[in-house]
């Protein structure tokens, strides 16, 4: 899924401060089960933000939505009477909802509460990791799918580097040695031999290096 | 100017903190007036929301009294409290209201004494804080109007 966090307060406060009929708007997919901005978190944000306005005297108007997914114009229709109203939209999706939003109503400012952080899992309780870049060109299958270009610091293809510490990351001493962990996992499912092939340099083209990635199906085109 | 008597919201656990507010009553000890006490099944069932309108409806201050830490009737209720109590007093610190203002105590059903006590001091403190500081307020302070 992708993991979002909250903009401070504050920082939505600066971004929204020149208008006045505000509509925070969330999601109902990633951002919610990343507990980031769906209905719950709309409603603390839409709080915190006519609290701030009383305190400042800003003289917002809030008003809050949430609905099942903001990046699919077939739902963006339920949210079409509250953004008419609205004088700007505070979304709290992630970038692709915003600008999904933004790109339907053209002439309504619409702005981001969130920091779209990664593509990610639930590892536990509270805590999400990133597991997936978007490279375009998937290499799992080389390294018992565990991804070297997303949790190893150093993007290396033929790991590991030397420098981790007690199966640890060197650079984030917190996370663990992806190419450690690359090891074990060939190691138990017994293609251990796959690491004596040197992989190739990656082309990196397919990745956000070759500019915005497109997506043309031609069977399913209308 | 008299000293600020401030609205504050109580929020009881059922078995613990709500029971010790009776047996304050039975057994005598008066607690400030400021307090509205609003009895909850246990303190991890209140929602971050429930304290966010609080203060958003004009409350000055809000007190969650759950059970003692390892005595929860839900086994950990009132260790979610306690996290979600720390993660609102930040969001509240920066919406412009005064952390302290939101305040978790443990109390057992039978700390009629120390709950007496813990609203004492938490009414003290938040009538010290005077109202939310906005901008209505502020003006009226140095204009001396609403005195």
């Amino acid at each position: 899924m992708i993991v979002a966090e909250r903009k401070t307060i504050p920082e939505m406060v600066e971004i929204l401060k020149r208008h006045k009929k505000i509509l925070v708007l969330g999601c109902g997919t990633c951002v919610t089960v990343c507990l980031a901005g769906g209905e719950r978190e709309v409603s603390i944000i839409a709080s915190a933000l006519r609290i701030a306005s009383k305190v400042q005297g800003l003289g917002f108007e809030v008003s809050e939505l949430t609905i099942e997914r903001q990046c699919d114009n077939i739902f963006i229709e339920q949210a079409a009477e509250a953004i008419e109203k609205c004088d700007a939209v505070l979304s709290t999706a992630c970038g692709a909802g915003v600008q999904a939003i933004a790109e339907r109503y053209p002439q309504k400012p619409v702005y981001a509460g969130l920091n779209t952080a990664f593509l990610g899992i639930l590892e536990e309780r509270g805590v999400w990791t990133e597991k997936c870049a978007a490279c375009g060109d998937c290499v799992l299958d080389k390294y018992g799918g565990v991804c070297p270009i997303t949790r190893c610091a150093k993007h290396m293809l033929n790991g590991p580097c030397g420098g981790s510490r007690e199966d640890h990351c060197e650079i984030r001493p917190d996370r663990p040695c992806a190419w450690q962990l690359i090891y074990k996992r060939l190691k138990d499912i017994g293609q251990i031999e796959r690491l004596e092939t040197i992989v190739e340099p990656k082309d990196w083209s397919s990745s956000l290096s070759g500019g915005p990635r497109v997506i043309i199906r031609e069977d399913h085109r209308v | 100017m008299g000293k600020y008597e401030p609205k504050i919201i109580a929020f009881c656990c059922h078995y613990c903190a709500y029971s010790a507010a009776d047996l304050a009553g039975s057994s005598r000890l008066q607690y400030p007036a400021n307090v509205r006490i609003v009895r909850t099944p246990c303190t991890g069932r209140l929602e971050i929301d429930y304290y966010m309108k609080a203060f958003e409806n004009g409350m000055d201050g809000v007190l969650v009294a759950g059970c003692e830490e390892g005595s929860c009737h839900f086994k950990d209720g009132n260790l979610l409290a306690k996290r979600r109590v720390n993660s609102i007093r930040t969001v509240l610190a920066e919406a412009g209201i005064e952390m302290e203002r939101l305040r978790m105590v443990n109390v057992s059903a039978a700390g009629a004494r120390p709950l007496v006590d813990y609203i004492k001091e938490f009414v003290e403190t938040v009538s010290n804080l005077g109202p939310i500081k906005t901008k209505e307020t502020v003006k009226n302070t140095t204009t001396g109007a609403g005195k």
